[in-house]
C-alpha cells in the first residue's frame, strides 16, 4: 500500500515536471507556430540564473522562482526583436535559426562558466509515505506546475490581454483590422514563453545537474509532449503530460530512468502516428 | 558536338574529385592526409543530408542517427567477423532497414514536415541515450563491448576485400574514402537523372500535383529517406575507420546540427554545396578547436544564424546565380534552383 502511494506520488511529480518543461514551448508553438529549438537552452539559462543567484547569497526561493523567469523573459524578448521576427511563417528557417541560437548559448555558457556540472541545494527536506521517504521538493514542482497551468488558463480566459492573444492566434489579419498590432502580441507571447522556460529551469535547478549542455535532455521531451498535446495549448499540455509522464514514471520505476525516457519518446512517436493532430486535435477541440 | 553545361558540370566534378584523390597525397604529408580523410567522411554525411533535404524536400533533424548506426554497425560487425568486407555492407544495410521502419511510420502516417523534423530529432536522442547507457560488461553484441559513454575503442580498420590479414594503411584509407565519395556522388547524380529522381523532385516541388498525376509520394519519400540513410551509414563507417573509435557522440544533436549547417552553408538543392560546406566548416572547426578562448559551439551557432538570415540559399547557388552571371562566365539562368529533373536525357 505504501508502495502504491509512493508510486502515485512519483507519477504525479513526473507529470508536473513534464508540464513545467513543456508549457513555455507550447505557448510559443501554439500561438505562433514557431518551433523554438533553443527552449532547452532557455531552461539552462534559467538554471544558471538560479545557481549564480544562490551563490551570490540571494534567498533561494527568489533565486529559483523570481529571477529566472524575469531574466530569461528579457533574453527571449531581445531574441524575438533581433532574430525571430524576421522569420515568421518560415517554420523550417525558424527551427534552424533557433537551433543556431541554442548552439550559440551552449557555447557562450561554456565559455563563461566552463564545462562542468554545478548544483543548487534542495531547499526543503523529505517526508514519509508509510515506510518510504519522499522528497518534499516534488511538492514544490507540483505546485509550480499547477500554478503555471492555472495561471496561463486564467490569463487566456479571464483577461483582456488573453482575449487579444487568442484572437491574434485565430486570425491575425482580422485582429490587426480591429486595431491590434500582431507583431507586438507575438513579441509578448515569445517573451512569455521564454519566461515560462526560465521558470522551469529555475524550479528544476535543484533536481538537475546544471551544465551548459543540459538543455538537450529536455528539448525532445518538451517537443514531443507539445506535439502530442495538439492545438489546444493548455489542455493539450496537461493531457499529454499526464499520459507521457505516467508512462515515463512507471517504466522508470520498473527499469532505469533512461529506459523510462526511451519509453516516453517511443510512446509519443506511436501516438503521433495514431493521432497526427495530437490529443486535442481529436478530442476536446473547443478547449484552450 | 555541344556538351550540355549540366553534364559538363558533372564531368568536371568527377575529374576534380579524381584529381584531388591522386593529387593531394603528393602535396600533403600523412597527417594532413589523415585529417582530410575525416573531412571526406563528413562530406559524404553532408551529401546524405543534401540529397534528402535539397532534392527530397524532407527535413531530417536527426540524420546523425543513421550516421551513428552505420558507424556502430561497422564497429560491432568487424570486431565479431574480423574481415571488413561484410561489415561495410552491414554498415549500409542497418541504417537503411532502420530508415525503412521509421520512414514507414512517418510518411505513411502523413505527418507534416515540421513533425518529421521533430521525430527524427527525437529518434537520434533516443539512440544517444540508449547507447550512452550501455556501459558495463553486461552490454555486448558478440565479442564487441558497447562501452556506453566511452564508446568502442580499437575498431579494426578496413582491409583489402576478402583478405583480413592486409589492413589499409592511412594513405590507402584516403583513396578508399575519396573513391567511395566519388562513387556516392555518381550514384546520387544517376538517381536524380533517372525517372525516380524526377518524381522525387516533382514531389518536393508540389506534392499534391505529383499525387494527382498518379505517383504515391509516401513511397517515393520513403525510398529517398532510405537512400539517404544508406549514404549516412557509409559515411559513419568511414568516420569510425578514420579514428578506429566510435562513441555515442556520433548520435548527438551537435552532429545532426553540423550536417544541416554544412548543407545550408554550401547550398540547398545542390550536391556540390553540401560537400564544400562540410570541408569548409570542418576546416574552420579545426582552426577554432586549436584555440581555447571561445567554445566551438558558439561559432557554429553564429554561422548558422547568420546564414539563415543573410544567405539562406547558401554559397554555391549564390556564386552560380549571382557571381558567375555577373562576371559573364555563364549565362544567367531563369530558374533559381536547378533540379535533377532538368538534367537532359
Amino acid at each position: 500500500m505504501d508502495l502504491v502511494g509512493l508510486l502515485a506520488f512519483n507519477v504525479v511529480a513526473g507529470i508536473a515536471t513534464l508540464v513545467l518543461i513543456t508549457l513555455g514551448l507550447g505557448v510559443i508553438y501554439g500561438m505562433m507556430r514557431v518551433i523554438n529549438l533553443a527552449h532547452g537552452e532557455f531552461m539552462m539559462l534559467g538554471a544558471y540564473t538560479a545557481v549564480t543567484a544562490v551563490d551570490a547569497g540571494i534567498n533561494i526561493w527568489v533565486a529559483m522562482l523570481v529571477l529566472p523567469p524575469v531574466l530569461v523573459g528579457l533574453i527571449g524578448l531581445l531574441l524575438e526583436r533581433t532574430l525571430i521576427r524576421f522569420l515568421y511563417g518560415r517554420i523550417i528557417d525558424t527551427m534552424l535559426a533557433t537551433w543556431g541560437v541554442s548552439l550559440g548559448l551552449i557555447g557562450l555558457t561554456t565559455t563563461i562558466f566552463g564545462n562542468m556540472v554545478r548544483a543548487v541545494p534542495v531547499p526543503v527536506g523529505g517526508f514519509a509515505i508509510g515506510r518510504y521517504g519522499a522528497s518534499l521538493f516534488s511538492l514544490v514542482i507540483i505546485a509550480a506546475a499547477i500554478a503555471g497551468l492555472v495561471g496561463m488558463l486564467a490569463l487566456l480566459r479571464l483577461t483582456k490581454f488573453g482575449l487579444i492573444l487568442r484572437a491574434t492566434m485565430q486570425n491575425p489579419n482580422m485582429a490587426a483590422a480591429l486595431g491590434v498590432s500582431p507583431p507586438t502580441i507575438y513579441m509578448a507571447t515569445f517573451a512569455l514563453g521564454s519566461a515560462l522556460a526560465g521558470l522551469a529551469g529555475g524550479v528544476l535547478a535543484p533536481v538537475s545537474g546544471i551544465s551548459p549542455s543540459m538543455g538537450a535532455a529536455y528539448i525532445s521531451r518538451a517537443f514531443i509532449t507539445v506535439l502530442g498535446g495538439g492545438p489546444a495549448i493548455i489542455t493539450g499540455t496537461g493531457l499529454a503530460s499526464s499520459l507521457f509522464g505516467t508512462i515515463n514514471s512507471l517504466v522508470s520505476f520498473e527499469t532505469t530512468p533512461v529506459i523510462g525516457d526511451v519509453a516516453l519518446l517511443a510512446a509519443a512517436i506511436l501516438m503521433i502516428r495514431l493521432l497526427p493532430q495530437g490529443i486535442t486535435g481529436r478530442f476536446l477541440r473547443r478547449s484552450l | 558536338m555541344k556538351i550540355d553545361p549540366r553534364w559538363a558540370g558533372f564531368l568536371v566534378m568527377v575529374a576534380l574529385g579524381l584529381l584531388l584523390m591522386f593529387g593531394l597525397p603528393q602535396v600533403l604529408d600523412l597527417f594532413g592526409l589523415v585529417q582530410m580523410t575525416v573531412f571526406v567522411a563528413m562530406a559524404m554525411f553532408a551529401l546524405s543530408q543534401g540529397f534528402l533535404w535539397g532534392y527530397g524536400g524532407i527535413m531530417s533533424f536527426g540524420q546523425a542517427a543513421f550516421f551513428g548506426l552505420g558507424g556502430y554497425a561497422y564497429a560491432i560487425a568487424v570486431i565479431n567477423l574480423g574481415d571488413s568486407t561484410l561489415p561495410v555492407v552491414i554498415a549500409v544495410a542497418v541504417p537503411v532497414v532502420f530508415a525503412a521502419l521509421l520512414g514507414y511510420f512517418m510518411f505513411y502516417g502523413r505527418i507534416s514536415d515540421a513533425y518529421i523534423g521533430v521525430i527524427t530529432l527525437t529518434v537520434s536522442v533516443i539512440l544517444f541515450e540508449l547507447v550512452n547507457s550501455t556501459s558495463g560488461d553486461a552490454y555486448h553484441i558478440g565479442a564487441a563491448q558497447l562501452g556506453g559513454f566511452n564508446g568502442i575503442p580499437g575498431v579494426p580498420p578496413l582491409n583489402m576485400p576478402g583478405d583480413s590479414s592486409s589492413p589499409l594503411d592511412p594513405g590507402q584509407m584516403w583513396y578508399a574514402a575519396v573513391g567511395s565519395l566519388i562513387m556516392v556522388y555518381i550514384v546520387l547524380r544517376a538517381i536524380l537523372a533517372s525517372r525516380f529522381g524526377r518524381v522525387v523532385v516533382a514531389i518536393r516541388e508540389n506534392e499534391t500535383r505529383a499525387m494527382l498525376i498518379g505517383y504515391d509520394p509516401r513511397f517515393y519519400k520513403l525510398l529517398t529517406f532510405m537512400i539517404a540513410a544508406g549514404v549516412a551509414g557509409l559515411a559513419g563507417c568511414l568516420f569510425t575507420n578514420w579514428g578506429g573509435f566510435i562513441s555515442p557522440t556520433v548520435f548527438s544533436l551537435t552532429m545532426s546540427a553540423q550536417v544541416i549547417i554544412f548543407v545550408l552553408v554550401g547550398g540547398l538543392g545542390t550536391l556540390l554545396g553540401p560537400m564544400i560546406g562540410a570541408v569548409g566548416i570542418e576546416y574552420l572547426i579545426t582552426i577554432a578547436g586549436s584555440q581555447h578562448l571561445v567554445d566551438a559551439n558558439l561559432g557554429l551557432g553564429i554561422v548558422l544564424v547568420a546564414f539563415v538570415l543573410l544567405v539562406p540559399q547558401g554559397v554555391v547557388p549564390l556564386i552560380r546565380d549571382k557571381v558567375l552571371p555577373f562576371a559573364k562566365l555563364v549565362p544567367r539562368q531563369s530558374k533559381p534552383i536547378p533540379t535533377g529533373a532538368e538534367v537532359p536525357r
